[in-house]
């Protein structure tokens, strides 16, 4: 099938070679610095002190005991936050859940926090807070949540997207509908028609490092903070607003991040230790346990979605539609939103209707996960996809490609597609030597599709060329996985120098203007964006000082392979400048050179993946095996293939435990009952075969090397292609994830009565 | 021109899912919507996202919007 | 704070510390012994970030209380490389790209090392039980395999060169 490529391949030298990554000695020798390993002179140790209820009154906090015990330097409640919020709902959600304000809305909620001069006395005097506590009525469940009668999360909750706006309060905190054409006349012409219900449970980002800060807030306002995050300048921001400090005067610096994920991307304990910090006027070191990391912080929503889809006998869809229901936790959320636009983002679809209710339950905030809520929609869809397929006797690749969305295909979410590589994943499928292995007994392959828009977003970034030649890139987003390595390949590609020449760092907040957060797969795409242009900002001055030292007009020069040239015969005589020799005699001509870049970088450029996987389930235990997995992903431009790999790579085993071992489990009294690592069981080694990878390239024609974010794609399709696996294995149709043994046992054994 | 508007912007238009609107530019088309449809700007507040001619835009208001383009505004996106 | 004294040797050096009898070799070596390059991903023996040996055996150094340490030796990730040089497991970890947020590396490097030292040869099943101590939510694990492969065929050579 022939695809457009309108934008030409360019010639690289460094772009897409496998350099070592300039921060590896650090990471391999236990140098390099993480949230948890800074210390101030004066330290205190920061604690919080947690609700044991899913909803509960705080009638009363007695902290007088705490506040006695010698060693404690400050203790803090609700009361201790003023709302300096300004009505901004969004940012008073954020800070009630840093601090509950008179109630408890989840197991795990932070009601009370001490700083003390060690981690023996602080833990003393949480144990001295004596919390009393009216239980209220809870509920957990998202479709629990939204029966009539179920307990209502928060009285102030209209249902947003309903016309006319409803009066009274629901969990349903928000409609949204997406789609187009019309849907009913679709499943009229439809031969076949699938309509299937679906469940997902919650799932965490599983970080290894948990939250870490250590915070510094004096008297007069003025402060530091170093902090485990995806976005310090966001941090800067949202704490700046909740404690009301003027942004400047606030530093936050990025540790080396040890794992994110989207759950790096919100505040959590943060404004609380730099607020400890201000009352006992001294630093203050707070550290999440585990226990905390999994009852307080990220996690997904918890999923419940039908979808409906049908098609003529030649294997054209006609008609689609899903309802989606996303818990966000006890706040409001967009979760079921993304959800629904992203549902049916992979096919070309007339007539398609999407609609998300967004839910709130008491459970913790829920938070941004790679590609956050695709993942869940995808694996309703995607079922339903092969269950069709398998229906009208049709491959379930083919029937894909029969459907793929393509360049100038009206997305279900509305816009129209420009280039995109859904067809060519598709492509590489079919033609992959794993569709080609044997399946043995009890074995079962699925493949399924993925879709992720990712995003750029506002970027700063300074390039600053060093006597010596050598160069310092100075970028402000985050470093979560070997940016570093490309976006100094990148500087050394637009200079024409060695990559070890350049070297990159991450700025703090008072060194670079604002840059956004690093999610929605942006960290390679906006600020290799933004140095490009830095340093073609760079290279002019360099041309100009060249220009001044051979006493020739600019235009006259020309940058090429790192160095200026003279253009024109009447310039023969004059040798070529290296970047190195003009840097050495800058002092001299003009000053340091440096190039600057500010940009919002959009047309990330929407990203595909198609994943295929074979299992094996045991019927006497239902537990699975990947036998083998691939992943076939567009990446645009791979600008260090190592890395994109390792995204691949990273994606897909989230997305393997997420299908069949992760869960939240809650028990009726609505505490979470396995918040650590023995019971939510992540991948561990000897789970996983390779993973074996295939990056496309379909240049993104909005990024100068045509790179599209790679980074959250890859968790997309496991759910989908997992379940379509196991249940090709065990003939029963799973439509329940995680596929965890218990849950299989008992498809087989229903499917059986 | 058409704006269509998706999800939840159609209820700040009182429902409707397509509207007339005027703007040369990113930032004028979002003027005219307000001052038509106030409720708007609480979303304009909490971000979002103008596709024109499939191409996505957040935080670019100078950008030009050419004539007959296919024009949508979609909330704003989050990742992970 | 009832003290013990402590005397212990840590990567070859002698040292001698003050801990709460109850206070894990984890915070001893963190926040008393300043060698942060042991991390704490759980504080309950579940994920192996915090991997050291102990007189050549590998152990979750949370799991060990700090006065346990006494007159033994501790090796840890800030001991692994020789002089000037990278061991072949740090060169390899760099070089395969067996690393993406690296909070992991420390666990997997000492763990790895101590795979090696009992089987040189090891296969790519005992490789992958052997570090299943060890959590890693970034790679899929895929590189970091590759790259004990690699590091236990250089180590090898290096052997066989050296007879
Ligand atoms: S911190 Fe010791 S095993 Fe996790
Ligand atoms: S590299 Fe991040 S946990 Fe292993």
């Amino acid at each position: 099938m022939p695809y457009e490529t309108d934008y030409t391949n360019q010639g690289f030298t460094k772009v897409g070679t496998r350099v070592n990554r300039p921060d590896g000695v650090d990471k391999v020798t236990g140098r390099a610095k993480y949230g948890a390993d800074a210390n101030a002179a004066g330290q205190l140790v920061g604690r919080v002190l947690r609700s044991p209820h899913a909803h509960a009154l705080i009638t009363k906090i007695d902290t007088s005991k705490a506040e006695k015990l010698p060693g404690v330097k400050a203790v803090l409640t609700g009361k201790d936050f003023p709302d300096l919020t300004g009505g901004n709902r969004g940012l008073m959600d954020i800070l009630e859940n840093c601090m509950a304000r008179g109630r408890a809305l989840y197991d795990g909620h932070a009601v009370a926090a001490v700083a003390a001069i060690d981690a023996d006395t602080a833990n003393k005097a949480l144990k001295l807070i004596k919390v009393t506590y009216k239980q209220l009525p809870h509920v957990t469940d998202v479709d629990e949540a939204i029966k009539p009668g179920a307990p209502i999360i928060h009285d102030w909750v209209r249902t947003a997207g309903v016309t006319p706006a409803p009066t009274t309060a629901s969990n349903v905190a928000q409609r949204s509908e997406f789609g187009h054409g019309d849907v009913d006349a679709g499943f009229a012409q439809a031969d076949v028609i699938i309509e299937k219900s679906f469940k997902t449970e919650q799932t965490h980002q599983g970080y290894i490092e948990p939250h870490a800060c250590l915070a510094t807030l004096g008297p007069d306002g003025s402060g530091e903070l170093w902090v485990t995050t995806q976005g310090h300048f966001t941090f800067r921001n949202v704490c700046a607003s909740l404690l009301g400090l003027e942004v400047a005067k606030l530093k936050v610096t990025s540790s080396e991040i040890g794992g994110g994920f989207g759950g790096k991307t919100h505040v959590w304990t943060e404004p609380v230790a730099l607020q400890l910090s201000r009352k006992a006027n001294r630093p203050v070191k707070l550290v999440m346990s585990r226990d905390e990391v999994f009852r307080a912080t990220g996690p997904t929503s918890s999923t419940s979605v039908d979808v409906k889809i049908g098609a003529k006998r030649n294997g054209k869809i006609t008609a689609a539609t899903a309802e989606l229901r996303y818990q966000s936790g006890a706040f409001p959320g967009m979760w079921a939103m993304f959800g629904a636009m992203t549902s049916f983002a992979c096919y070309d679809l007339k007539n398609v209707k999407s609609v998300g209710f967004d839910v709130l339950v008491n459970r913790p905030k829920v938070a941004a996960y790679r590609a956050p809520s695709a993942p869940m929609a995808a694996f309703a869809v995607e079922s339903v996809v092969d269950m069709l397929a398998a229906e009208l006797g049709m491959d379930a690749v083919d029937f894909r490609i029969k459907n793929a969305a393509k360049k100038g295909t009206k997305a279900s979410y509305g816009p129209v597609y420009g280039p995109i590589g859904i067809g060519p994943t598709l492509d590489a499928v079919k033609n992959h030597p794993h569709m080609k292995r044997k399946l043995g007994k009890n074995q079962g392959r699925g493949v399924a599709c993925g879709f992720w828009f990712n995003f750029g977003g506002q970027t700063c970034t300074d390039l600053n060329i060093g006597v010596d030649g050598s160069v310092n890139l100075t970028v402000g987003t985050v470093d979560v996985g070997g940016s570093r390595a490309s976006l100094a390949l990148i500087a050394a590609e637009e200079l024409g120098i060695d990559y070890e020449q350049v070297r990159v760092t991450i700025g703090d907040t008072n060194s670079l203007g604002h840059n956004d957060t690093t999610e929605g797969s942006r960290g390679t795409f906006s600020s290799g964006m933004a140095t490009i242009f830095a340093a073609r900002n760079a290279v002019d001055v360099l041309k100009q000082r060249a220009a001044a030292t051979w006493d020739i007009p600019v235009e006259q020069v020309i940058w090429e392979a790192g160095e200026a040239r003279a253009k024109g015969r009447q310039n023969n005589n004059l040798p070529p400048l290296s970047l190195k020799e003009i840097a050495a005699k800058s002092p001299r001509t003009g000053g340091p050179i440096a190039g600057h870049n500010e940009v919002v970088a959009d047309g990330a450029g929407v990203s595909f993946a198609s994943h295929m996987c074979d299992v094996e389930v045991d019927p006497e235990t239902g537990a699975t095996k990947i036998l083998r997995y691939t992943v076939v992903q567009d990446a645009g431009k791979a600008i260090h293939p190592d890395y994109v790999e390792g995204q691949f790579q990273g994606g897909a085993a989230q997305g393997i435990g997420w299908a069949l071992n992760e869960e939240y489990i809650y028990g009726d009294d609505g505490r979470l009952q396995n918040a650590g690592f023995l019971d939510y069981r992540i991948p561990v080694c000897s789970d996983l075969p390779f993973i074996d990878t295939q990056i496309l390239e379909i240049p993104n024609p909005n990024h100068p090397y045509g790179v599209r974010g790679v980074g959250e794609t890859s968790i997309v399709p496991p759910l989908a292609a997992i379940g379509n696996a196991v249940s090709n294995a065990v003939g029963v149709r799973m439509t329940h994830v995680p596929m965890s043994p218990p849950r299989i046992l008992n498809a087989i054994e229903t499917a059986k009565e | 021109m058409e704006v269509q508007l998706a999800g939840i912007l159609s209820q700040a238009a009182g429902g409707a899912r397509c509207v007339e609107c005027t703007g040369a530019t990113i930032g004028e088309l979002l003027q005219s919507l307000v001052l038509r449809y106030p409720e708007m700007q609480m979303h304009l507040d909490e971000g979002v996202a103008v596709a024109v001619n499939g191409e996505i835009y957040r935080d670019r208001r100078d950008q030009p919007i050419p004539i007959n383009a296919d024009v949508f505004l979609l909330p704003r996106i989050q990742g992970g | 704070m009832n003290g013990v004294t402590v005397s212990a040797k840590v990567n070859g050096d002698a040292v001698q510390y003050v801990c709460p009898a109850d206070e894990s070799l984890l915070d001893v070596l963190r926040n008393r012994l300043n060698l942060t390059g042991v991390k704490e991903g759980c504080g309950t023996g579940d994920c192996g970030a915090c991997s050291i040996t102990l007189d050549g055996r590998l152990v979750c150094s949370c799991l060990v209380l700090g006065a346990e340490a006494e007159g033994r030796e501790i090796g840890t990730v800030e001991g692994l490389s020789e002089g000037g040089k990278l061991h072949p497991l740090q060169e390899e970890f760099i070089e395969k790209a067996a690393l993406q947020c690296g909070i992991c590396t420390p666990g997997f490097l000492v763990a790895a090392k101590s795979l090696l030292e009992r089987n040189p040869n090891p296969t790519e099943e005992e490789i992958r039980y052997a570090l299943a101590g060890n959590l890693c939510r970034c790679t899929g694990y895929d590189k970091i395999v590759r790259a004990v492969q690699s590091a236990a065929k250089i180590m090898r050579r290096g052997k066989k060169v050296a007879r």
